[in-house]
């Protein structure tokens, strides 16, 4: 026989169930909780009324009050387009080597463009626009540009991209994989060579001598006598501290045998003009723009 | 004659799960052939083996208590294992390079992360909804648990559901349903355990020597119809290969949305509510000794529950492809739920008048009391939630991960601890729980545990959704998606220091129930027996 409830003097009726011991007191629902669920189910009705809510055949009800979520987004977006749409054409409209100057178009500009750049670029380039160290994520802080740093460039890459498939005006350069064309020996040598380009020691500093001709042969096209890089075609230059897939011997031959391939998409069919000119102003105005 | 039934069904299985493991077309599926290949192959020598003995006769007059002793074990060790998984993932989230590299992927967040819910929504919570479900119907039914050893083929049975989505997760198995993760295959078999769970439930209240049913089994007959409605229907999918875990789903874009957060939030209303309301009406009046407040707000608060719990799923898709009509309806339905669901905490609470002294001197119903009052408080919170301007805020923020905890933790966890410190002793015949102070001490760890798990994700839910509108004077955002994330990041820790306060309680408690078994003194009076009470 298990343990029955407890009771005291005072204690209410119980209804006469019991089970395993236990009994229920006969007590009323409390009068609160009654009647604030009775305003709950009143205030729910009076909502259904006022918004979209009973579904019929076909459609809904669309309340009183012509409310839709769609709409309520939609009316907050037009709210600042319309706002902003006098100085977006403007900005749209203006020579891009004049925004700089003129200091109203400017301050918009870099905070619609900051805006821009969290939204669509910090993906790959982070947040704070300083890229992804030695992974092929460019830093834009710095003044070393791959394409030209000048904001008519940069107007041009972020347009169009780099290496896509999208736009036939992407930037496109394609460094060759060394790896089919010369010897494991050979790779060595100048990735040797290409070391002391920026003042550091090689590893290997016998086959320096040697890389130096396989440089001449095989870069120079590109890099240039000097190493320091064509904006024309994209090719970085090989003389400073700034290696976008790392500079350590590994990655050097990881980079000549295999290439690299790095892709910007095209900005053209998902941002505005003002919008792609407002990024542009931005990242030229982080630091490194010419 | 039954054992040589069962031979050839063994055999059979067996048969056809060697074939499809040599036919598997993924790592998951192959592995859960051979695992099916092992046990229906042992399960086979050992009916072989024991066909001919003669079976002992089954002591109808008694009540079936191993297969609930074998439940508490269960929800014990997978509440251990539940929690350890979620303390990892807190600190991944943290600390990204916890994803080690070493794992090849295996042990990645995305990986863990439904290990982790399941786990302890379906391992740790059902194990404890089942065991008590057999403990309680027994008890307040005065009847043996029908189906002789079906129980026990529903407590194996629903290991074997556990390993299999566990493992699945694991190894890519999964068809990317939140709390619907497993592959039809294993959707399957639950839903032959679970029939089986609802048949044994039944047939022991059908055959009930009490003349009513008491309100635990309404709840716990809720639970149980609805939660084999909801996983039936979400989980309709048709096999890329009868050799593959690889499944397509039948509903497709905002319709397969819907009947998943149909399915999302009945989980939590009938498996995490109404099935764990169930285990409230039973151990707090038994643990209180003293009579259930009111009969008549239980019926009223029930049927309100039960009524108004299943339309209020909507209110995940605020502000999506759902229309807006369904989205209100969500909203309101999830509004007017907020009385019935206090109900539930009234009742419980109310229990207590008359015996509040024994807040001083038993932590186990002040674990109780607090965990109605953590369910008090998470279905307030829910309500507000599903509120179209406050989910605006919160929703896709960890304020989100914020409810669920407090609920969870504090309410499924603590109900769930108090019910395991009532049924230990119980079942193994013991006169006391080992220590009171252990107890007390597993009641502050994760009492503060769960303080600083739920503050530390509003803190940052509500910073991220205002970071997220964060706008300048031109309408411009300010913040991006990483200055979010890392802005995060010290809450991040003080959730996974919350986490490990939470389980270093629940292990005490394993400690505890374990040395209450070994060490504490037996009792001489045996409560095993089926009397009616009156």
């Amino acid at each position: 026989m298990s343990k029955k409830s407890q009771k005291f003097e005072g204690d209410p009726n119980t209804t006469g169930h019991v089970w395993d011991g236990i009994e229920e007191f006969d007590n009323p629902m409390p009068r609160w909780w009654l009647w604030t669920f009775y305003a709950c189910i009143i205030w729910g009705l009076a909502y259904t009324v006022a918004y979209p809510a009973w579904p019929l055949i076909n459609s809904a009800t669309t309340g009183l009050l012509g409310y839709t979520t769609r709409g309520e987004v939609a009316e907050a977006i037009a709210e600042v387009e319309e706002a902003n749409a006098s100085i977006n054409t403007r900005l749209a409209e203006a020579d891009l080597t004049a925004i700089a100057d003129d200091p109203e178009l400017a301050v918009y500009a870099t905070s619609a463009g900051a805006a821009v750049f969290r939204t669509w670029c910090a993906q790959c380039h982070g947040s704070g626009a300083a890229g992804v160290q030695a992974s092929g994520y460019p830093n834009l802080l710095d003044d070393d540009w791959l394409w030209g740093g000048d904001i008519e460039s940069i107007h041009t890459t972020i347009s169009h991209g780099i290496r896509n498939e999208d736009d036939p005006d992407a930037r496109y350069s394609e460094m060759p994989v060394f790896g089919e064309l010369l010897e494991k020996e050979e790779i060595a040598q100048v990735s040797n060579f290409v070391m002391t380009l920026s003042g550091r020691e090689a590893q290997d500093p016998s086959m320096v001598e040697a890389g130096a001709e396989v440089y001449e042969y095989n870069c120079v096209a590109c890099h240039g006598e000097d190493g320091a890089g064509n904006r024309d075609l994209g090719s970085p230059n090989l003389t400073d501290a700034i290696w976008l897939y790392g500079g350590s011997y590994e990655k050097l031959v990881e980079t000549v045998t295999y290439s690299r391939y790095g892709v910007m998409p095209p900005w053209t069919e998902r941002l505005s003009e003002a919008e792609i000119r407002a990024v542009s102003i931005y990242v030229h105005q982080l630091g490194g723009g010419e | 004659m039954l054992n040589y039934f069962k031979l050839i069904v063994l055999g059979l299985i067996t048969l056809f799960a060697m074939i499809a493991a040599n036919y598997a077309r993924d790592l998951a599926y192959q592995m859960h052939a051979v695992l099916i290949v092992l046990i229906s192959g042992g399960l086979f020598l050992w009916v072989l083996r024991g066909t001919d003995e003669p079976a002992a006769p089954e002591p109808m007059n008694e009540y079936q208590d191993g297969v609930v002793r074998a439940g508490v074990i269960a929800t014990a060790f997978w509440g251990i294992a539940g929690f350890l998984v979620g303390v990892i993932i807190a600190f991944q989230l943290a600390f990204p390079a916890l994803n080690l590299d070493v794992l090849q992927g295996y042990g990645n967040f995305g990986r863990l992360r439904p290990l982790h819910t399941s786990a302890v929504i379906f391992a740790f919570g059902g194990n404890a909804l089942i065991a008590s479900s057999f403990f309680i119907v027994q008890r307040t039914s005065a009847a043996r648990l029908w189906g002789g050893n079906l129980g026990w083929f529903v407590f194996w049975g629903y290991q074997l559901f556990i390993v299999l989505a566990a493992t699945g997760y694991l190894l890519g198995g999964t068809q990317s349903k939140e709390y619907a993760e497993p592959e039809w295959y294993v959707d399957l078999w639950l839903t032959v355990v679970w029939l089986a769970f609802l048949a044994v439930f039944l047939g022991t209240l059908i055959k009930r020597k009490e003349p009513h049913i008491y309100v635990a089994n309404w709840f716990l007959l809720a639970f149980i119809v609805t939660v084999a409605m909801l996983h039936v229907v979400n989980n309709i999918s048709i096999p890329v290969s009868v050799f593959g875990s690889k499944s397509v789903q039948v509903f497709a874009g905002v319709q397969d949305a819907m009947v998943q957060w149909w399915y999302g939030h009945n989980a939590v209303g009938f498996f995490l509510t109404a099935g764990f309301l169930g285990m409230m009406y039973y151990f707090i009046p038994k643990q209180a000794e003293r009579p259930v407040f009111s009969y008549k707000l239980s019926i009223i608060h029930f049927w309100a529950l039960i009524f108004l719990y299943i339309w209020a799923g909507p209110h995940h898709l605020h502000y999506t492809a759902l229309p807006t009509w369904a989205s209100t309806l969500g909203m309101v339905f999830s509004i007017v739920l907020w009385m019935p669901s206090w109900g539930g905490m009234i009742n419980g609470l109310m229990t207590l008048s008359g015996a509040w002294d024994k807040l001083r001197t038993d932590p186990v119903i002040r674990m109780m009391v607090i965990s109605v009052g953590f369910y008090g408080m998470s279905t307030f919170e829910g309500p507000m939630m599903s509120i179209r301007a406050v989910n605006s805020l919160s929703h896709y923020t960890d304020w989100t991960i914020g409810h669920v905890h407090s609920g969870a933790l504090g309410w499924n966890g603590m109900i769930t601890f108090g019910a395991l410190y009532y049924l230990t002793p119980v079942l193994w015949k013991r006169e006391r729980l080992y220590s009171l102070t252990l107890v007390s001490w597993h009641f502050w760890l994760a009492t503060i545990g769960i303080v600083l798990y739920a503050a530390s994700m509003w803190v940052t839910g509500i910073m991220e959704g205002l970071m997220w509108r964060e706008v300048d004077a031109n309408g411009f955002l300010v913040n991006s998606f990483a200055d979010t994330v890392s802005a995060k990041f010290p809450m991040y820790v003080v959730r996974g220091l919350g986490g490990v306060l939470f389980l270093t309680g629940a292990l005490i408690m394993c400690y505890n129930l374990w040395m209450t078994v070994r060490r504490s003194p037996a009792k001489e009076a045996s409560l095993s027996t089926a009397v009616p009470a009156e």
